[in-house]
């Protein structure tokens, strides 16, 4: 046969293995004891992963709780920062003490790839990663999310925001 | 009226057979995923029961593709020929003794027939014009070898099948498959008296039914599907079918032969009532046969499967004098005792 590689590998089997029916039937008892044993499928839409706080999902802007004005002053980083160009922002004034705020925010998740790197650039923790991973569009033009979609209250993603309290 | 009551034994078996099969497949894709890790279809209906009917509808609703240059005649003809044996192969085995239906004695196999084993030797040999045809005919290599590759490993396991079947047939002294049945009584089981016939004989039956570790002629990961790879819709289903119902009938044939068919240890069927009795042997009979065809898709989803050489090695230097050699001894030993 093949003479590829090491000869020694080819062992000598005994007569117990020769005779073919006692290993096949020590497979069937590995085969049996896979039979019982926990399976580990998760019923997918009825049971959902919660995804723990270092998972990155869809990027999302944060609202303040008490005043419901969003934390991003549109410096216009996370655009800059994109490797993948999916985020376009157009700032505009405003007479709150932030003074600018983003007139238009959108993210294409076409183009998104997910690196994080928009939350890491952010000054003000404005942008974050959320923990939603079911993104699906039947239109590219749905897969372009703007601030209706992005904005997202500051409670709904505490257990990220106190991840992120860990690297400041 | 024998006729009348044949006629529709053979309808109520071929009705019964066909939806054991679809659901054979369903246990069959439980069984894998369990073995797996998994669990299997659990989808259409509680638990995924409903399974097996959406299979078939969605076989019965695609089309049905003939390659270009395929032989269309014999193309078609293939899976009936399949289905056709298979099937037939059914009408000797011995679900129960009879039952009494108005005074009449009415045997719960379909043909008494003097050579029940031989017939079931034929038809099985038979199921491989049916594998070879549509590997010719579909007029693609991949199809030729797995026709090929059947004939070849069908034609020597043939052999060796029927050798081991000549021990129980010396024990037993009849061909008829419920007398054998009946002359194993309640305890001695031929198994007791044929261990090393048992073994051939459910070796070959796994060879003849195609399945693995001798599932060369399909061999999806080198034959893309083999003999079956240019069917679609209906007539695959019906190699399906067929694959199913093969199995069915080996199982008997096994349960049958060495395994005591209906009978059922401390039980006395002729105390009882006759149709009492009959239903008892029937569950008896389809008990035992589904651990056999449980244990045929514990193997498969076991084993992996043989190459060529080793499959001709086991097949004409191994099981064939393994099979001489059982029958040497069981004359040797019936000799003695005499």
């Amino acid at each position: 046969m093949g003479n590829n590689g090491d000869e020694n590998r080819k062992r000598e089997m005994n007569l117990w293995e020769k005779l073919y029916f006692p290993e096949i039937l020590h497979g069937m008892g590995i085969t049996l004891r896979a039979f019982f044993r926990p399976k580990f499928t998760r019923q997918y839409p009825e049971e959902r992963w919660v995804p723990p706080p270092v998972f990155r999902g869809r990027p999302v802007l944060v609202v303040e709780d008490e005043t419901g004005v969003e934390r991003c002053v549109a410096c216009g980083l996370c655009a800059r920062v994109c490797p993948s160009l999916a985020i376009q922002v157009q700032a505009a004034e405003t007479e709150l003490d932030k003074e600018r705020y983003p007139e238009l925010f959108e993210i294409n998740m076409l183009r998104c790839i997910f690196c994080g790197f928009c939350e890491e650039v952010c000054p003000e923790e404005a942008i974050i990663m959320s923990k939603d991973y079911e993104l699906n569009f039947s239109d590219p033009k749905d897969a372009i999310y703007g601030k209706d979609r992005l904005l997202t209250p500051a409670s709904h993603l505490s257990d990220r925001l106190a991840f992120l309290k860990q690297y400041r | 009226m024998i006729a009348l009551i044949a006629l529709i034994k053979v309808i109520v078996l071929v009705l019964v057979i066909l939806g054991t099969v679809a659901y054979l497949v369903l246990l069959e894709r439980k069984v894998s995923a369990y073995m797996q890790d998994r669990i299997g279809p659990n989808r259409v209906g509680p638990k995924g029961l409903f399974q097996p009917f959406a299979d078939i509808l969605k076989l019965v609703l695609k089309e049905m593709i003939v390659p270009e240059n395929a032989n269309g005649f014999i193309h078609a003809l293939a899976p009936v020929i399949s289905i056709t044996v298979a099937l037939a192969a059914l009408a000797v085995i011995p679900f129960g003794n009879y039952i009494v239906v108005g005074g009449q004695k009415i045997s719960l196999m379909i043909a008494h027939v003097n050579i029940g084993v031989l017939y079931i030797l034929a038809m099985s040999s038979l199921g491989v014009y049916g594998i070879t045809l549509s590997g010719w005919a579909s007029n693609n290599k991949y199809s030729l070898l797995g026709g090929l590759r059947s004939s070849a490993q069908m034609i020597s396991y043939e052999l060796s099948l029927g050798l081991s079947i000549i021990g129980v047939l010396m024990i037993d002294r009849t061909l008829q498959l419920d007398k054998i049945v009946q002359s194993q009584g309640a305890w001695l089981w031929n198994i007791v008296f044929q261990p090393i016939g048992f073994l051939v004989f459910v070796t070959a039956a796994f060879a003849e039914t195609n399945r693995l570790p001798f599932d060369l002629p399909e061999a999806e990961p080198e034959l893309v599907g083999g003999y079956h790879t240019e069917y679609s819709g209906m007539r695959w289903g019906l190699f399906f079918l067929s694959e199913y119902t093969n199995m069915i009938v080996s199982s008997a044939l096994i349960v049958t032969l060495y395994f005591g068919g209906w009978s059922l240890p401390y039980v006395n069927y002729a105390a009882m009532m006759p149709n009492l009795a009959a239903l008892l042997q029937v569950v008896t009979f389809l008990a035992k046969t589904g651990i056999v065809i449980f244990v045929f898709m514990w193997v498969r989803w076991t084993l992996p499967r043989f190459r060529y050489d080793q499959l001709m090695n086991v097949g004409w230097k191994i099981m064939l004098p393994l099979a001489i050699l059982n029958l040497l001894g069981t004359g040797a030993v019936m000799l003695a005792l005499k």
